[in-house]
């Protein structure tokens, strides 16, 4: 905060000559001048910027928010004489006029240096222009970055637009950041350091209690009323992260149920050991990546649509796939496990190879929407958009795969060729045709998947050899041929690790994972929940 | 940068062995040709990966070598000899490394060596350089902890780029409080050894200090980011130093981005994260984010002007990034051209001798210098990502440093130097017991 007795001056500089400027600008051959609050900001020393918006934001000039902003989209540029301009789609315009610019050479300009501090400088100037916004929710996350910024310069203007504010969210921040500027500044009584404190308290987030944890006070009772309410907020904090952990583990456990979905069709009711599936996988995410594209380059305003657009080509694609390999490939091998293992797994390498050919060998960068990216907070709970779809879209693919097993005629005739080959032959179902679907019904399954999975991992030719093995495990674990068994399966697993993790660590959680597993495995091979009857195979 | 990045071992054993036979036949091929040319060439070898998972970084510096010996040429080679680079493809396989060495140096009589990239692949080849007498320049950021008299490191060590990095977060930033995350090899665990040891000497305190390691290509950071979240809420200002390594870094900052974490909150200063790594991701989330290194493409010089514009001719590619390890080969293959000119022979001890005091201009406009530890003098950069994936400088040392092969933060080396000129001609001399061969006594 070196910054801060600068700006103090600058401030009192400001106001003083605000109060002169009034009465002589009605004569236009004053000499005087109000110090341009502009001038910091055409420098290429940080602390010189950083002043300058302090500067700006209390100027009340008009020109400060449209500034700022241009520096936030890094198309502010000074030139000679601290000429400051911005650079618009149709040419430069004079930072301070807000007039087109055209005396100005542009190999002359060089662009208003950012880093952090800068940018932190900028948000805080931001918000403070932005308290007297007429939206309520603009005015909300003003407060929230004056509230950040701890400035204690921004308690005349918090006292100014608490007065005026009328609704209570708005209100309640502002008054947390006036909370927070005045317990930063260091003065005040003790009973009105007290009622401050008590307004974090009841903030109740990771934002309050670092506040809190910054503060060091001579006053025994204030520093015990802080060190009370850090512990409050940690017991709290305590809580939440329990049921954050449930939601990490869902989130993991989606994903391994997707990835593991269209396994337990093909190898859980078929019975084939596709070592390929994973490839299934990567070629949705490849799917995902080429409808993006095909967006971008036709019509880019489709781009929030794009998951939807290639979520059903991606089970078309991958799905599409499955039968062409089923029919050419593994249809041969049926009843000869070892054989189609080695047979899928130089599959697997084949298609590798072929996407690495076509789409080069580095990760593709797939975009994620809008609407998927961020967070949300329910109390405690940080809930991420795209972990919270992908939790919602395992729920509905389940949801989907049983409702074909269950009620469609495909479904039917898979499961009587499952159960008994040669009856349902009998009974005149074409069973290599049923073969050919369900295979395909798998990879197309894996292909949404991979949809899903674009989205949090990286999309590169190898992406399906990082979900193959854990797949196998969630199906085996949950019993093969039960679908049920997979979601219980690849929940608990998802679970157990998350909470195993910040233990063990990630390295050390999967081992112990696997090997529990193993030991699992040894007392009940047919996994959590075996098929029974007469349907299991001797 | 040690590491394969892009590995997981293991699942890949019988892919590996697949690879490796086919690179064999075709760098058979490859060098068959060559070897039947006439005797008034000098042959440079380039041990880089073309396959496998480095292919991805290591494919650039073979290019980038091609276009220095191609421009030498041009200049008239080298003591009235024309250079002639013999390439092979050790497919990113760590034991293959050393026998393509070996193929390079004993069938190829190569003059030199330019290679390698994780350092498992460079301590693969180290016997085979040493027992043979030959010369390899190594153009990655490493942990140090090494000094071999056949090797010439023009990366970094620990002290040229992550210690000036924690110092200007320390200075800038005024953290407290710091999380250091890697991936788990060897490269990140020497570095955040060191690390710990020098935050240590600075007063922070343990419980001010947070080590993750996860695995290659980790995908679900969500915990871990929570984490960090939660060590940064306790009202010390707080960073993240990151050693992870690879294509990880992508949904670490995602998750970071979701998080709501920005820079301005908690900034994350990566070793690994370049121009090149950038060049495949969405920037916006890292806006603000820092990196550490000894050149960014962004920094304006004649020199790296010329350069960038030379590797776009070269490979016809206008977009193409340039990055730090490019440079590290740009400076030691200027450092051993000089070297042999010295020397007025290409024969190696000779060369080897001159290589100490030899002195180039590197790309950011200062001189990098040979010092007698085999490491170069190196400026340090500190950078901010824009969003248009470039670095920002925000930082700079004002001079070179000199590198610190064997770390002063470590029990087992702090006592250690290395210097190659005679009459100490060592590589780990211990100043305590005043013997040359390591830490025992």
């Amino acid at each position: 905060m070196t910054h801060l007795p600068r700006l103090l001056l600058l401030l009192a500089l400001g106001l003083a000559t605000a109060a002169i400027a009034t009465p002589v600008s009605a004569q236009p051959a004053t000499t005087t001048e109000a110090p341009d609050p502009f001038a910091g900001l055409a420098s290429d020393s940080f602390d010189d910027v950083i002043a300058a918006l302090g500067a700006l934001a209390v100027s009340g000039n008009p020109q400060a928010g449209p500034t700022i902003a241009a520096l936030q989209a890094d198309s502010l540029y000074y030139g000679p004489d601290q000429a400051l301009y911005i650079k618009t789609d149709s040419g430069y315009i004079d930072a301070r006029t807000g007039k087109p610019a055209t005396e100005m050479v542009e190999d002359d300009l060089s662009p208003v240096r950012v880093n952090n501090a800068v940018r932190r400088a900028m948000d805080a100037a931001k918000g403070g222009l932005d308290l007297s916004s007429p939206d309520p929710a603009i005015r909300q996350k003003a407060a929230e970055e004056v509230f950040k910024s701890r400035n204690p310069e921004t308690i005349s203007l918090l006292d100014r637009v608490i007065a005026q504010e009328s609704l209570p969210g708005p209100k309640a921040v502002m008054q947390q950041a006036r909370a927070a500027a005045q317990l930063t500044e260091g003065s005040g009584s003790d009973p009105a350091r007290l009622a401050d404190i008590a307004i974090l308290r009841a903030r109740g987030d990771m934002e309050a209690k670092s506040l809190l944890g910054s503060l060091h006070d001579k006053s025994p009772v204030v520093a015990a009323a802080t060190a009370a309410a850090i512990a409050s907020l940690e017991r709290l904090e305590q809580i939440w992260s329990l049921a954050q952990g449930v939601f990490y583990g869902m989130s993991l456990g989606a994903v391994l149920l997707l990835a593991a979905a269209g396994l337990a069709i093909t190898f859980g009711v078929m019975g084939v050991i596709n070592m390929a599936h994973g490839e299934m996988v990567m070629i949705g995410a490849y799917t995902t990546f080429a409808v993006q594209e095909a967006i971008r380059s036709y019509d880019p305003t489709l781009f929030g649509a794009s998951l939807f657009i290639a979520i059903p080509l991606a089970f078309l694609v991958s799905g599409g796939l499955g039968v062409v390999i089923e029919r050419c490939l593994i249809r041969f091998l049926y009843g000869r496990p070892l054989e189609t293992l080695l047979a899928t797994w130089g599959l697997s390498l084949v298609l590798q190879q072929a996407i690495r050919s076509m789409f080069g060998p580095s990760n593709r960068e797939v975009g994620t929407p809008q609407w998927m990216s961020g967070a949300t907070q329910w109390g405690g709970l940080t809930i991420t958009f795209n972990r919270l779809y992908i939790i919602i879209f395992a729920v509905v693919v389940i949801a989907a795969l049983m409702m074909v097993l269950r009620y469609t005629a495909l479904g039917l005739r898979m499961r009587a060729v499952t159960q008994n080959r040669r009856m349902a032959a009998a009974m005149g179902i074409r069973t290599p045709w049923i073969d050919a679907m369900t295979f395909g019904l798998g990879s197309g399954v894996a292909g949404m998947a991979g949809v899903a999975l674009s989205q949090i991992d990286n999309v590169s030719p190898n992406l399906g050899q990082s979900y193959i093995i854990d797949s196998f495990m969630v199906v085996v674990f949950g019993g093969v041929g039960n679908l049920w068994g997979t979601v219980v399966s690849a929940l608990t697993l998802g679970i157990v690790n998350k909470f195993l993790e910040p233990v063990a660590g990630a390295v050390l959680g999967k081992i112990v994972v696997l090997v529990a597993l193993i030991l699992f495995i040894q007392r009940k091979p047919r996994g959590m929940f075996p098929l029974k009857g007469r349907a299991v195979e001797p | 940068m040690t590491a394969d990045n892009r590995t997981s071992f293991g699942r890949r054993g019988v892919a590996r062995i697949g690879l490796a036979l086919a690179a064999l036949t075709m760098g058979a091929a490859a060098i068959a040709a060559p070897a039947q040319a006439a005797d008034n060439t000098i042959k440079i070898g380039i041990l880089h990966s073309l396959s496998g998972t480095m292919a991805i970084s290591e494919t650039t510096l073979k290019d980038v070598m091609l276009m220095l010996i191609d421009a030498q040429n041009k200049k008239g080679g080298l003591l009235g000899k024309k250079l002639e680079a013999v390439v092979v493809d050790p497919a990113s396989n760590w034991p293959l490394f050393a026998e393509k060495a070996r193929q390079l140096i004993t069938v190829d009589k190569v003059a030199v060596v330019f290679g390698c990239w994780t350092s498992v692949s460079r301590k693969s080849v180290l016997p085979v350089f040493e027992e043979t007498g030959n010369i390899l320049f190594y153009p990655v950021q490493y942990e140090g902890e090494e000094s071999s008299k056949n090797v010439f490191y023009t990366g970094a060590a620990p002290n040229q780029q992550a210690i000036p990095a924690v110092d200007y977060l320390m200075a800038n930033e005024k953290v407290k409080r710091w999380v250091l995350a890697g991936t788990d090899y060897v490269y990140p665990r020497t570095t955040n050894k060191i690390l710990e040891a020098y935050l240590k000497t600075k007063g922070v305190a343990a419980e001010d200090i947070m080590i993750n390691y996860t695995p290659f290509g980790h995908s679900d950071w969500q915990n871990i980011v929570a984490d960090i979240k939660k060590f940064g809420s306790a009202g010390k200002k707080t960073a993240v130093v990151s050693t992870i390594n690879g294509d990880a870094n992508v949904p670490f900052y995602k998750e970071l981005g979701n998080q709501g974490v920005k820079a301005t909150d908690i900034p994350v200063v990566a070793f690994s994260v370049g121009e090149e790594e950038l060049a495949g991701l969405d920037t916006k989330p890292l806006l603000g984010h820092l990196a550490a290194w000894n050149y960014f493409e962004s920094v304006k010089t004649p020199a790296n002007t010329a350069f960038i514009k030379e590797w776009h001719d070269f490979t016809k590619k206008p977009n193409r990034t340039t990055n730090d390890p490019m440079e590290a080969s740009y400076i030691g293959f200027n450092m051993w051209i000089k070297a042999v000119q010295k020397a007025g022979t290409v024969d190696q001890a000779k060369v080897i001798d001159a290589m100490i005091g030899v002195a180039v201009p590197n790309l950011t406009g200062g001189i990098a210098t040979m010092m007698p530890n085999h490491h170069i003098t190196k400026p340090v950069l500190i950078g901010e990502v824009k969003a248009d994936g470039q670095f920002n400088t925000v930082w700079q040392t004002s001079g070179t440093v000199v590198a610190n092969e064997w770390s002063p933060y470590l029990e087992g080396s702090k006592d250690l130097i290395a210097d190659w000129r005679a009459p100490m001609s060592c590589g780990n001399f211990n100043v305590v017991t005043g013997k040359c061969g390591g830490a025992s006594k």
